[in-house]
């Protein structure tokens, strides 16, 4: 399945243009979330979807499901089996052993087959198929079980061993060890890998299932280009070009069948317009900061002379600076001997040591005035997004009890679907254009991102307040269209927005007060500098 | 299937024909798991003249699993570490390179055999480790110096 259809695709703009029977809508850009809830059947298929123009923040990408994933490594291995010949448990080894590329794997067995087999663990071997066998005279080297009629098993390097023993190790391997592609055989010293017809031989079929599932793992994570789908209990990979090192240029939301959409760089929910790198920080930042900051913003000040910060925690206003003996007026921050005798009440705000102090004061300060100006309003989109969502399913339930009251149909009250959808999308995208803009140096371009992110949040605190009118009111044809014309608008608003930072990203047109590179992909230089708590911004 | 027939016939092997310079008894006569060796400092190693005494206890899942050895003797070692723990990182125990099929004598050879010949890379008494690599004569002296102390 592609994605070019599928991403962010055409499921939800056939809806909308249906339910929102005429509201403007003319670039189409409505369409720009998917439901996360269970898919409404409204008659016509997904697929049924009008070719869309790629957008400039859409990144290609494919959703395996299970059985596409068995089915590649599948057909690698029939490609392999046809040109070497050999058989295709042993060519499944080779390939993993060569972390499925068939190039590399054809090139270097044609030069030196010997060789390849053996560092594979498809060493020396024994002729016929392997079988299980009840030998005469045989003891087994691990249990030392001789009696008549031991079933037996070896794999072609020759180390045979009783069926029970091979069992035991076998599942040690597979279920406490979660080891299937490098399996070795039990013999002390022999790196004979284990292969899957073998392993159908021996155990039984759950340890079966968990072997191949966990062969499909090594595969999925061999390869640099297939990455899980990170939600909980989903099964399907996401296939995408994008690379480590154009990080920087791109964010690559990605969207799984599941509904799920995340950063296929780095794997955490969707986080557009911002760069994984930023991303990372920000969130280290929040982790370190936030709360510290907060308290420190509200609680403290900073000494006038040596800037340690001081927690007034009760008393009178003439303060002693612990560390440097400084002694000031916490008042006006001018120095106490200026105070003369007007102890424990400062009238005097006139003073130029006071002013000059609460000038410095007030600069260290707006670094993390900074800071929380943007950190707020992150969070606040991040808790907003819950709370819209809570509201939704609250309101869900009430329209499916006026479903049946006022007569209105499913598809009639999926506008809220909708609009809940949108809520959710535009503040997921809000929120990352606050950690977005904290590291953003001013240029000629921010203004315009400032406006964008302006129209996008009215227009979504618009939606939201509607969204929380009663169910009473929602009912109300009047009140429904304009949802969902604001719901329409809010979507075309984050596709604008969208749009223009990924452009001026991967112009490389944007500012940043932080390196955005991924670290691997740029020059080695010393760790990040342990910065001590202030300033702020790092 | 029950580990006893194997345990017994190691037992046997290693009691009736002991690799040179290594004494085996049982802990306690009723339990084949944990076993009391006695190991002679090697010739030609700075333990020459010591005598060892390890704990060698082997897992309910033996041999799926690897045994664990420990020296109760303390002794100055790059892999071997410098307390009443006397923990040892000999690559055979490992998990990832044990297979059901290694054998006790094995362990022992392979020990005897890090007494000789010390792996400072896989060091766990990093002291001894960094003593080992860059000052051969006062490691050897050290280490001579504690067999005389404790290895008696």
């Amino acid at each position: 399945m592609d994605s070019d259809d599928d991403f962010m695709s055409g499921v939800s703009s056939e809806e909308d243009d249906v339910l929102q029977d005429g509201s403007d809508n003319e670039d189409g850009s409505a369409d720009d979330f998917g439901f996360d809830e269970p898919e409404p059947d409204l008659g016509y298929s997904q697929k049924e979807t009008v070719q869309k123009k790629k957008k400039s923040f859409d990144t290609t990408f494919t959703v395996y499901h299970p059985e596409d994933i068995q089915g590649q490594q599948d057909d690698l291995i029939d490609e392999v089996n046809m040109i070497l010949d050999l058989r295709k448990e042993d060519v499944a080894i080779l390939l993993r052993h060569f972390r499925w590329n068939k190039e590399r794997l054809i090139e270097d067995y044609m030069d030196r087959p010997k060789k390849v087999l053996e560092d594979a663990g498809l060493g020396p071997s024994t002729s016929g198929p392997p079988k299980l066998e009840a030998i005469p005279g045989f003891m087994c080297d691990i249990c030392c079980e001789d009696e008549a009629g031991l079933l037996s098993f070896a794999m072609k390097c020759g180390h045979r061993y009783c069926i029970d023993c091979y069992r035991h190790y076998l599942a040690q391997k597979i279920k406490e060890e979660g080891e299937a592609a490098r399996i070795q055989c039990p013999q002390d010293g022999c790196k004979r890998i284990m292969d899957a017809k073998s392993l159908d031989l021996l155990v039984t079929a759950d340890l079966q299932a968990r072997y191949h599932e966990l062969l499909t793992r090594t595969y999925v994570e061999d390869k640099d280009q297939l990455k899980w789908c990170p939600a909980p209990d989903c099964v399907n990979a996401i296939e995408c070009g994008i690379k480590k090192k154009d990080l920087d240029k791109v964010v690559p939301t990605v969207v799984c069948d599941c509904k799920h959409r995340f950063c296929f760089g780095c794997i955490l929910a969707d986080h557009q317009p911002a760069p994984c790198e930023l991303v990372k920080k920000w969130l280290k930042k929040c982790a370190d900061d936030s709360e510290t900051a907060n308290w420190i913003s509200a609680n403290t000040k900073e000494c006038p002379k040596c800037n340690s910060t001081i927690e007034k925690n009760g008393g009178c206003n003439h303060m002693t600076c612990r560390k440097c003996k400084h002694e000031f007026c916490w008042m006006c921050m001018g120095l106490w001997s200026e105070h003369g005798t007007s102890w424990y009440n400062c009238n005097r705000f006139e003073e130029k040591s006071g002013s000059e102090a609460r000038d410095a004061q007030a600069k260290s300060r707006v670094s993390l005035e900074r800071y929380l100006h943007y950190y707020n309003r992150y969070a606040n989109h991040e808790q907003s997004a819950k709370l819209d969502k809570d509201i939704y399913q609250k309101t869900e339930k009430k329209m499916i009890q006026l479903q049946s009251a006022s007569g209105m149909s499913w598809i009639e009250v999926q506008y809220l679907n909708s609009a809940s959808q949108a809520l959710q999308t535009c503040r997921q995208t809000l929120k990352w254009t606050y950690a977005f803009a904290f590291y953003l140096a001013r240029n000629n371009l921010t203004e315009m991102f400032e406006d964008n992110q302006k129209d996008l949040e009215m227009a979504v605190e618009a939606l939201s307040e509607m969204f929380e009118k009663p169910v009473t009111e929602l009912a109300d044809s009047k009140l429904k269209v304009e949802i969902m014309d604001k719901t329409s608008y809010c979507n075309k608003r984050r596709v604008i927005l969208l749009a223009d930072t990924a452009d001026n990203l991967a112009n490389g047109d944007w500012d940043f007060n932080i390196d955005i590179a991924s670290p691997t992909s740029r020059r080695e230089g010393p760790p990040d500098r342990n910065l001590s708590r202030y300033p702020l911004i790092n | 299937m029950s580990a006893q027939k194997r345990i017994s016939k190691e037992l046997a092997e290693v009691t009736n024909s002991p690799p040179e310079g290594i004494k085996i008894s049982l802990v306690d006569e009723s339990n084949v798991h944990n076993w009391n060796i006695t190991m002679d400092g090697p010739e030609g190693s700075p333990y020459a003249g010591g005598k060892f005494q390890l704990l060698l206890v082997l897992p309910t899942d033996y041999p799926f699993k690897p045994p664990k050895m420990n020296f109760k003797t303390r002794i100055w070692h790059p892999n071997v570490t410098f307390d009443e723990h006397g923990s040892m990182c000999i690559g055979i125990l490992k998990p990832e390179a044990w297979k059901p099929s290694s054998k006790i004598m094995s362990v022992l050879a392979a020990t005897q055999n890090l007494l000789v010949e010390p792996v400072p890379d896989d060091a766990v008494e990093t002291s001894a480790a960094e003593m080992f690599k860059n000052d051969r004569p006062k490691f050897n002296k050290t280490a001579a110096e504690y067999t005389k102390k404790y290895a008696k």
